[in-house]
């Protein structure tokens, strides 16, 4: 029932097996992910939700290939990111991210921002790129900004500009890390519209990152609840409420019944995490 | 005035060019800031005047007033030798400026590149910075009696000197500014499938570029400074030696004009570099108005 | 044995070694270049060998007249940079809280502040009746106008919101002015007393140079250069610049450490 549009394709299942990340700055061994493993799917949105600083980011890291991991291994397709042969993955554009802050280049207006990969990858010339931007932007309901810089518009803006700069390389996976953290109830709101049509034209596999447990269940096909410090897969709670989905979802007495469950398992590890009072690892 | 008073009754519509610039000026001789500006200086120059030429205070009246500067400057036959209708005044201007803009660009063409390739590779820091952190603390003056003896001619120790101190500014700052870019806009540009040299390119330098400003104004500031110093030590022409030139023959007016004008110079100099900033960083200038500074 | 080794398991440490290495003896062939070819380049060929400097710099070491001459620099630099440290700060302070102080006394500044401090000696030399007087103001104004302008800007630049939580819990004006900006602004305090301390050794050894070093008393290391250049030494050259190097470090890390000391919420970077 989930995914049945036309254009969908069942690429960019990412397999993580038993992943286990120390880091190791002088001397101090700091587990941030013990023995964490999750199956995704290819065409799904899959939701990671835990406390703050719990090392959901180290996870994403690795396979966006920012870090490497000490133990365990993930495969995209059935092909080996990093394992015990290769500790750090490639970074490409197979695997897009879409960072906690922000990362437009402030430097460059939102279309030359979005036809920045086309163009250094060689796939379309420069001036293609900037066509193709362009209106990748107008559908996003962007269009007269184009030329502005990412500093000129609202983060609600910039955050899905951000995304069609993602979606112009047609990754096989989309990371996301908390995009929408720093955000407003209402803000949020339409950021989630908008990246739920964006999902239900492209179907695109989606590793989405928050402590927003409606977020988490609004958008995802599964919630994986992830413990504190070190992070391992406590739960995970599959959302069968159907696709398209709208606001009106939210009322309803399934999302609210799946809403408590994932916080009965997310409160605990939440109560930890705050007595740790440890500072969030950046 | 009353068009740009009507352009605001008409709401919506932004006052543009020249409306603009009237809108401002009338909100700014609204305000008392102007006039303070305005009773500031004249406070200061009545000062120096009641001190040097007023009264004659004991050891000011060897300092030319403000009064005794102003006739000798804009006589044409001044009275000390240097007045803005005599030639010598822009031969000495045009010999620092030269030397300035010479040392300036030397040492931006140095100094900028350098300084982005250690910050953009450990490795090249790693061999040149403990380099530039040995020579640095010497302080650029003492580096005079060394080049005089080493370059030939006036003119190659004034620049060798102004170039030094620039330089160490232009590359610590450039340096300094590949540091201060975020992480993140590496990682996108690296899963956006850049290159090394694509994110030379699209990050390293751009995302630099308001650092490296603010070491060009910096820097030019410091080649005066050194410029000044090397004139005044080892010269034959410019604003330096005419202070040192003046003081040796005792004429003290065209000593207080070459430092009038070298502050003018000066001050137009570092305006010029950070006018050429903000237009080459239009995304950081609009970037810092959403900010509201 | 093992300590050296573990110092140069660290590759950035390593490599600064070696770096630091290679630049002695690039100087060495430099230096010696004339002597081996026989062909002057640029007057290269002067530069003396790093061998001969640190024998110079033994030479020099046991005298008397040259520890005196850090004394007096450093006596100079002192006097002038507690003064622009002891007038700057408070002016500084003044311009940023009170706007009509800043409206009439900001704009003389500004017109002054361009002007090299260099170019202040002449000036100096004729209204001050000794040259060590002349000496301290170049020096004063040198540090002075760095001071300011980094006061002013740090002042200026403090969070509006730590001023309105602590007028709401009921701080008085004085109160504000010292547990909120006089705090906010010991970072720019610091930085601008570290630049203010390269400037102000400029110009003690550029006053130093052109005033021919006082007749009275120890010359300072700036004449120390100024001797030797006129006697034609150019390992005492060398010398001297190391020595000044040296000088300028200690100075500033010494305002470093200070400020790490009167800064412990700093500390955690």
């Amino acid at each position: 029932m989930v995914n049945k549009s036309p254009k969908r394709k069942k690429i960019g299942a990412l397999s993580i097996k038993n992943v286990t990340k120390i880091y190791d700055p002088s001397g101090v061994n700091v587990k941030a992910v013990d023995d964490c493993s999750m199956e995704i799917a290819g065409g799904e949105v899959c939701m990671i939700v835990g406390p703050s600083g719990c090392g959901k980011t180290t996870l994403l890291n690795a396979i966006a290939g920012f870090h490497s991991i000490t133990e365990g291994s993930i495969h995209l397709d059935g092909e080996l990111l990093c394992g015990p042969t290769k500790p750090k993955a490639e970074q490409s554009a197979e695997r897009m991210v879409v960072f906690q802050h922000g990362a437009l280049f402030p430097w460059k207006t939102l279309q030359e921002n979005v036809a920045y990969g086309p163009t250094v990858q060689r796939v379309l010339s420069k001036n293609e790129a900037m066509d193709k931007a362009g209106q990748m932007l107008a559908e996003a309901g962007l269009g007269q900004f184009v030329k502005k810089y990412p500093g000129e518009v609202s983060s609600g803006m910039a955050r899905r500009a951000e995304i069609v700069r993602a979606l112009i390389n047609n990754p096989k996976v989309l990371l996301l890390d908390e995009p929408y953290r720093a955000m407003d109830a209402l803000t949020k709101q339409i950021m989630h519209e908008s990246l739920l049509e964006t999902y239900d034209r492209t179907g695109v596999t989606i590793f989405f990152i928050t402590h927003d447990l409606e977020e988490a269940i609004f958008l995802g096909d599964k919630v994986h609840v992830v413990t504190t410090r070190p992070c391992q897969l406590k739960k995970t709670v599959e959302v069968k409420i159907p696709r398209p989905r709208s606001y009106a979802t939210q009322s309803s007495e399934g999302f609210r019944k799946l809403l408590e469950e994932v916080n009965d398992a997310v409160h605990e590890e939440a109560v930890k995490a705050f007595q740790a009072g440890e500072r969030e690892m950046a | 005035m009353t068009q740009s008073s009507t352009t605001q009754l008409d709401g919506n519509a932004k006052p543009e060019g020249f409306e603009l610039f009237m809108l401002r000026m009338n909100k700014k001789f609204k305000s008392v800031d102007p006039y303070l500006t305005v009773a500031g200086i004249g406070l200061w120059l009545f000062a120096y005047w009641v001190l040097c030429e007023g009264l004659e205070i004991w050891r000011f009246n060897k300092l030319p007033g403000p009064v005794a500067i102003s006739k000798d400057w804009f006589s044409t036959t001044p009275f000390q030798g240097i007045s803005i209708f005599t030639q010598e005044y822009y031969d000495h201007i045009a010999v620092s400026c030269q030397r300035i803009l010479f040392a300036f660009g030397l040492a931006t063409g140095l100094g900028v590149p350098l300084g982005l390739f250690m910050g953009w590779s450990r490795s090249i820091r790693d061999y040149i910075f403990p380099i530039i952190e040995t020579l640095r603390p010497i302080p650029i003056l003492a580096w005079v009696p060394l080049s005089i003896l080493l370059l030939p001619g006036f003119e190659g120790p004034v620049i060798f000197l102004a170039t030094l101190a620039s330089f160490f500014v232009t590359t610590l700052n450039a340096m300094l500014g590949v540091d201060s870019i975020d992480e993140e806009y590496f990682r996108a540009a690296g899963c956006l499938g850049s290159s090394r040299w694509d994110i030379f390119r699209h990050v390293v330098v751009p995302g630099a570029l308001p650092f490296i400003f603010t070491g060009l104004q910096i820097s030019i500031g410091v080649a005066w400074f050194s410029l000044v110093a090397a004139e005044m030590v080892s010269g034959d022409l410019g604003l330096g030696y005419l202070i040192v030139d003046a003081y040796m023959n005792n004429v003290t007016v065209p000593m207080v004009i070459a430092m009038i004008t070298l502050g003018f110079i000066g001050y137009f100099s570092s305006a010029c570099v950070r006018a050429l900033g903000n237009k080459l960083m239009a995304w950081h200038v609009k970037e810092l108005a959403q900010q509201g500074r | 044995m093992s300590a050296v080794g573990n110092f140069l398991k660290n590759t950035t440490t390593r490599r600064g070694v070696g770096a630091i290495v290679c630049f002695v003896i690039i100087w060495h062939i430099g230096a010696m270049i004339d002597d081996w070819t026989g062909v002057d380049v640029l007057g290269i060929g002067l530069v003396p060998p790093p061998g001969d400097v640190f024998a110079a710099f033994l030479g020099v070491i046991p005298k008397v007249g040259y520890w005196m001459s850090w004394v007096s620099s450093f006596s100079r630099v002192l006097a002038g940079f507690l003064v622009a440290m002891i007038i700057g700060i408070p002016f500084g302070l003044l311009l940023a809280v009170n706007r009509y102080f800043r409206g009439v006394f900001f704009p003389p500044f500004e017109i002054l502040r361009p002007i090299p401090p260099l170019a202040w000696v002449p000036a100096s030399l004729i209204f001050w009746p000794t040259n060590e007087m002349s000496i301290a103001f170049v020096t004063f104004l040198g540090a002075f106008f760095t001071i300011v302008i980094n006061v002013l800007g740090g002042a200026r630049s403090i969070d509006i919101s730590y001023l309105r939580a602590a007028q709401s819990m009921g701080a008085s004006q004085m109160d504000l002015f010292w547990k909120i900006v006089l705090p906010g602004t010991l970072p720019s305090i610091f930085t601008g007393a570290a630049v203010g301390m390269g400037i102000t050794w400029e110009v003690v050894l550029a006053a130093e140079m052109i005033s021919g070093g006082g007749t009275q008393g120890g010359g300072g290391l700036g004449f120390f250069i100024w001797n030797s250049y006129m006697g034609g030494s150019l390992e005492q050259i060398v010398v001297g610049m190391i020595s000044i190097g040296i000088a300028g470090y200690i100075c500033s890390s010494t305002i470093r450490k200070i400020g790490y000391f009167f800064m412990p919420w700093r500390r955690l970077f």
